[in-house]
């Protein structure tokens, strides 16, 4: 694709070493020496007086797959909607720790939550289009945060719908409604929009649980298009998928991250029992 | 053999789905067809009930429906007198009222929605304002008689009146708002907030024009009571002979429900006449109010998709 992210910060190193990894063909992914993109380090978090997460110690390499697995309730979409801090908006919510984006703590006093979420974007369970065109839905982004040069901002809508591989369906009616859209063009249409932004970082929180099985696998080849250029965070109950998709997977378990590793290695080699159990479906 | 089976399937009523079988009362067709009738006569009532009423006001007020009607001030003779300051002083009101209570009270809600956190003051807000809207009228008379009339010194203008049915329908609108505003779907604001923008962005751009549609409604629900208020704006001292067009927002003023009970409070039955012919144009004007909640309602919910 001729529009790929300029990528701010990246060392052209790194650069190099994505261009020889893929000219192997392969998906050497664990060969690659990791850059992490977000550190969590000892998180807690309590809605009132219930413990969600108990002290969560991760790290997210750069422009791989993490896909976060476990039961309903165990807490990794309340991870990852603290990895943008979405929490902030729920009353009662603390969190104790710290997470790391590019070496800087995302929860400290200083942080800008308009830059954070430029920076990481979100994709929800429930495909969110607004009640708008599907140019308006994807332009929204960029107009927020104050861009008006016309030009500019159809550019942007026409190269992220073309990254989120929906412009062929909807080129010749971008000024319709965004809800006359399929319930998986909807979900590509709302990556269409976080893409809009320029993040580094994308979190998909289940974004094909409600949708078929043709549009969901649709959605894993984009994650696979992606992942070359963003840090993307997955939460999946789906296990198939998690495998499918992911280079690193966590599993959750009550709150706690159980075991954390590279997702060949976890599905086929688990370390932990509860981890074998739940990925062998004798519970969850 | 075959023959004798297929005729009797095909007789009436004795198919498996036939209703002739024993069912409980409650599931018995009969049951919904009594409550389906009862509903019906239900909504007869409420409905004959509304139209004997416009009916009645019509009928007596039919033959002082002239344009002289609208265009004269009170008169001491009943064939002269209209209704040109009420119905300008009514205007007035309506517009005023809407001005001081839809910015209020939308903020309001949106504060208490949008921004408010979930704790204690809140709910002492919230139940301060529900049992605001419960508050008989001639209480927020008698209020906005000390407050605006004498200690703010605004006299018996139209800004006391309007400032009173102000007070008098804020409740309501913020109730409505908010009720309005709980059903924009969380979506819209996660995505919204997501992507980077502000609470105050979020509220403008996704959350106001969902639900303006609900806004709306509740805002001409509450201004079309306000206007038709008696009790407060009598207590507030509003008069009941006015030869002038109000020109200010201190201007003396009367007002549609005030003038019909002026003229009904008159011994002669011509005096009567002119009431009923007033209470018309007032119920007119509020179901035109009321039409116009439902062409907005209609326009938005289409524009939605």
């Amino acid at each position: 694709m001729s529009n790929a992210k300029i990528l701010p910060t990246e060392s052209t190193q790194s650069n190099q070493e994505q261009k020889e990894t893929m000219s192997d063909g392969g998906r050497a992914v664990s060969q690659r020496p990791k850059e992490n993109k977000i550190t969590i380090s000892n998180v807690e978090l309590f809605y009132g007086a219930y413990k969600a997460l108990h002290g969560i110690s991760l790290t997210i390499p750069a422009r791989e797959v993490t896909a976060f697995i476990g039961p309903s309730g165990c807490g990794k979409s309340t991870l990852l909607r603290s990895i943008n801090r979405m929490n902030d908006l729920i009353d009662g919510v603390t969190l104790t720790g710290s997470i790391y984006i590019d070496n800087e703590d995302i929860y400290a006093p200083h942080i800008d939550l308009i830059e954070l979420r430029k920076k990481v974007g979100m994709v929800f369970q429930k495909s969110n289009p607004f009640p708008k065109s599907i140019f308006d839905n994807v332009a929204y982004g960029p107009r927020i945060h104050g861009l008006r040069d016309k030009d500019y901002i159809d550019e942007t809508v026409r190269k992220s719908l073309m990254r989120a591989d929906l412009w062929r369906e909807v080129k010749d009616r971008l000024h319709t409604s965004a809800l006359d859209l399929s319930g998986g063009q909807q979900q590509r249409l709302c990556i269409a929009r976080a893409l809009a932004v320029n993040p580094d970082v994308l979190l998909m929180d289940e974004p094909a649980s409600a949708l078929d099985p043709r549009s969901t696998s649709k959605i894993e080849d984009l994650i696979g298009e992606l992942r070359n250029d963003y840090t993307i965070v997955i939460v999946t109950h789906n296990m198939q998928q998690a495998a499918r998709v992911s280079d690193t997977t966590a599993f959750f378990y009550e709150g706690r991250v159980i075991e954390h590793g590279v997702t060949k290695e976890l599905f086929t080699k688990p370390v932990e029992k509860q981890t074998e159990d739940y990925i062998t479906g004798r519970f969850g | 053999m075959e023959a004798t089976s297929t005729t009797q399937t095909l007789s009436p009523g004795a198919g498996a789905f036939s209703t002739a079988k024993k069912r409980p009362l409650l599931a018995h067709p009969m049951t919904e067809k009594a409550f389906i009738f009862f509903a019906r006569g239900i909504i007869s009532v409420a409905l004959l009930t509304l139209i004997a009423l416009i009916a009645d006001v019509a009928i007596d007020g039919y033959e002082r429906l002239t344009w002289n009607f609208f265009t004269a001030f009170p008169s001491r003779k009943a064939e002269n007198a209209g209704i040109l300051a009420a119905w300008t002083g009514s205007l007035w009101l309506l517009l005023l009222t809407i001005t001081i209570a839809l910015p209020v009270g939308v903020g309001a809600a949106v504060y208490l929605e949008e921004y408010g956190s979930k704790g204690p003051f809140t709910k002492l807000v919230e139940l301060c304002i529900a049992n605001l809207a419960g508050v008989p009228s001639v209480i927020y008379g008698i209020l906005g008689l000390q407050v605006f009339v004498r200690s703010l010194g605004f006299e018996r203008s139209l800004l006391s009146g309007a400032l009173t049915l102000a007070l008098l329908a804020l409740p309501i609108i913020i109730m409505a708002s908010r009720e309005a505003l709980r059903t924009v779907p969380k979506g819209y604001r996660e995505g919204a907030l997501a992507l980077g923008a502000t609470r105050w962005q979020t509220t403008r751009t996704q959350v106001l024009p969902v639900a303006i549609p609900g806004i709306a409604t509740g805002c001409i629900l509450a201004f079309s009571r306000a206007i038709g208020e008696t009790a407060p704006l009598i207590t507030l001292g509003a008069l009941t002979y006015v030869a002038q067009v109000p020109n200010s927002v201190f201007s003396p003023f009367t007002a549609l429900p005030i003038q019909a009970f002026n003229w009904l409070s008159r011994p002669q039955p011509e005096f009567h006449t002119n009431a009923a012919a007033a209470i018309t144009v007032l119920l007119a004007f509020m179901i035109m109010l009321n039409l116009l909640a439902i062409i907005i309602r209609a326009k938005y919910q289409t524009r939605q998709r």
